[in-house]
């Protein structure tokens, strides 16, 4: 406050320091607030639970095997040929969630299917080899997916997800 | 009016701190319409199933470890070791059962006789913002046993927020404190599932506080003119309300030693296994018309905001609907609307309950739109064009005059 803006009875510099202090208050209250809102999150023993490897030998064509993730469960599935050229063959006019069956398996290894095994509607786990497409279906509310783990029908809104998983050998992936 | 008392001691302690008098004028002295019928016991036994439910439920956590590993083990502790577990904690499950029966009782009595309107709109939604407070205090209790249907509930409802855009997937990781439902969520769970009904309790509070500011309602719909017209708390309500707590009691013991797990789910008694879902979830019967809700709408967001959009609609409730009347007695019209709507809340539960497929489906559509056009379209509609019946000019006379005059006001 400069002599240029004296008033007389210091309303401004009053002004002033009511807003400065209530600014800094509220800065202060959310900073204190933060710590409340964050201890919820994910500790870091949480984040720490990283990889899982997994050894697909014994899984023949036409089976899937359901392996713990992160707490969450993993469907791995070798597919069979006919299982394969139904999820290729779809028309992508006809997915809620237009994805090709290529962006869902790593290249040249059209047999393996690797998805999280929870439907993206409210969490549950769907079914293997059950519902109109054959793929999986969710008791819970009703998703069919098809062999290429795609949404299809029911109110799940996307396809099922695909983590993020690399292939160690021909029989070793590594999911995470 | 006021408390008088010759009894010094008294006189000196609530002449300092008035919790004497409050009390007197709370449970003695306050005035309620004479004329009111079953349908208002339900207040009173709400406060008795909200203190059973805070002590049962305080002795049931001096045995209970809540750890995913020591939950179920530590929930089958109480019912085989420690003495009277089982019936503590059968009183504590079926007593949750009994406190939303009581519940949607009151509600629908509230809807009956209009309690809802002006000038009584804050009891309202007080006790909506109770119902909610309910809700979750259920909800987080039945994740507690950590069996199947803790578990996948547990998953399943926090998912919902998982439908909110940009931010529902940090919201739900923040809800679990990790990638899925763990040990983190149970502990939380825990700790705010004995936090809330102490915030019920303070919401009890205020929802007296403002009765008490109106005056109760009654079957009439018409406010209380003159002494005439009211009677005295005690010790006329007080022995009509311990003659409820006696009925509702039988009710309730009737489930706790002849049917304790009636209401409850066998899957349940299987410890959780975060691999497997239960080839058919439900919820617990009380929230099943709101499960259906969610169910019926094909779309994963707009179903999830139509099932929240169903408890939010009773909060402008007090300015959707339109009549001045206030019970449906005098609302010829209002009353049919009123039976068609609660037979759709247990058309809707049905639907909850059953597998979302089929005839099933289309049939909870059908009850869902009903649901919202009952309140959205006519309940304002009807206050147009509905024709009262003529209200009686006070309710000492309504009351006095016998049926003659008023048989629409008894047959309610």
């Amino acid at each position: 406050m400069s002599a240029a803006s004296h008033g007389g009875d210091g309303g401004e510099r009053r002004d002033f320091l009511v807003i400065t202090a209530g600014a800094f208050v509220g800065v202060g209250a959310v900073g204190l607030v933060w710590p409340f809102v964050d201890q919820m999150n994910p500790s870091a023993d949480v984040l720490a639970l990283s990889s899982t490897e997994v050894d697909i030998s014994g899984i023949e064509p036409g089976q899937s095997v359901t392996i713990s993730w992160r707490g969450k469960p993993v469907f791995v599935r070798r597919r069979t040929e006919a299982e394969i050229e139904a999820a290729v063959s779809v028309d992508m006019d006809d997915l809620p969630d237009p994805q090709s069956d290529l962006e869902r398996h790593k290249d040249g290894k059209a047999e393996w299917l690797v998805v999280l095994g929870i439907c993206t509607h409210l969490g549950c786990v769907p079914l293997g080899f059950a519902g109109e497409y054959d793929g999986w279906f969710c008791p819970c509310h009703g998703s069919h997916y098809d062999t290429s783990g795609r949404i299809r029908k029911g109110p799940a809104p996307a396809n099922l997800e695909v983590p993020e998983y690399e292939f160690l050998t021909d029989t070793q992936i590594k999911i995470g | 009016m006021s408390f008088q008392t010759d009894n010094k001691l008294i006189k000196w302690f609530d002449d300092r701190l008035p919790l004497v008098s409050v009390m007197h004028h709370t449970f003695v002295q306050h005035p309620y319409p004479r004329n009111l019928n079953v349908a208002y016991q339900f207040g009173s036994i709400l406060g008795v199933m909200l203190t059973l439910q805070i002590v049962t439920g305080i002795v049931l956590a001096m045995h209970y470890t809540a750890h995913t590993s020591l939950a179920f083990d530590s929930v089958e502790h109480i019912m085989r070791d420690v003495n009277y577990g089982w019936l503590l904690r059968y009183m504590h499950a079926n007593g949750a059962s009994m406190f939303f029966i009581a519940v949607y009782l009151h509600m629908f009595r509230g809807l009956y006789y209009g309690s809802y309107k002006a000038p009584r709109e804050m009891i309202w939604m007080i006790g909506v913002v109770i119902l909610l407070v309910m809700m979750a205090t259920g909800f987080m209790g039945y994740v507690l046993p950590w069996g199947q249907m803790s578990f996948w509930g547990a998953t399943v409802i926090t998912n919902l927020f998982s439908a909110l855009p940009v931010v529902g997937d940090p919201i739900v990781t923040w809800l679990w404190g990790g990638f899925a439902v763990d040990n983190p969520t149970l502990n939380r769970f825990f700790s705010l599932h004995y936090l809330l009904p102490f915030v019920i309790f303070g919401l009890v509070f205020l929802h007296l506080v403002a009765l008490h500011q109106k005056g109760s309602t009654n079957p009439l719909g018409i406010e209380i003119k003159g002494p005439a017209d009211y009677i005295s708390f005690h010790p006329y309500f007080t022995v009509k309300d311990f003659f409820g707590f006696a009925a509702f009691g039988v009710l309730f013991a009737i489930f706790v030693f002849w049917f304790p797990n009636y209401l409850g789910h066998p899957d349940n008694y299987i410890p959780a296994d975060p691999l497997v879902t239960p080839a058919h979830i439900v919820p617990e019967w009380y929230f099943l018309p709101f499960y259906a809700i969610l169910r019926s709408v094909p779309d994963k967001l707009l179903g999830v905001l139509a099932m929240f959009a169903a408890i939010g609609v009773l909060f402008i409730l007090p300015w959707l609907d339109r009549s001045r009347v206030r019970s449906a007695a005098f609302r010829p019209q209002y009353k049919w609307f009123f039976w068609i709507f609660a037979l759709d809340c247990i058309v809707l539960g049905y639907a909850g309950s059953q597998p979302a497929e089929g005839n099933m489906l289309v049939i909870s559509r059908i009850a869902t739109i009903y649901y919202f056009v009952h309140f959205i379209f006519l309940m304002p509609v009807l206050g147009w064009f509905e024709r009262p019946k003529p209200l009686p000019t006070s309710i000492s006379e309504a009351v006095l005059a016998g049926k003659a005059s008023t048989s629409a006001g008894e047959n309610a």
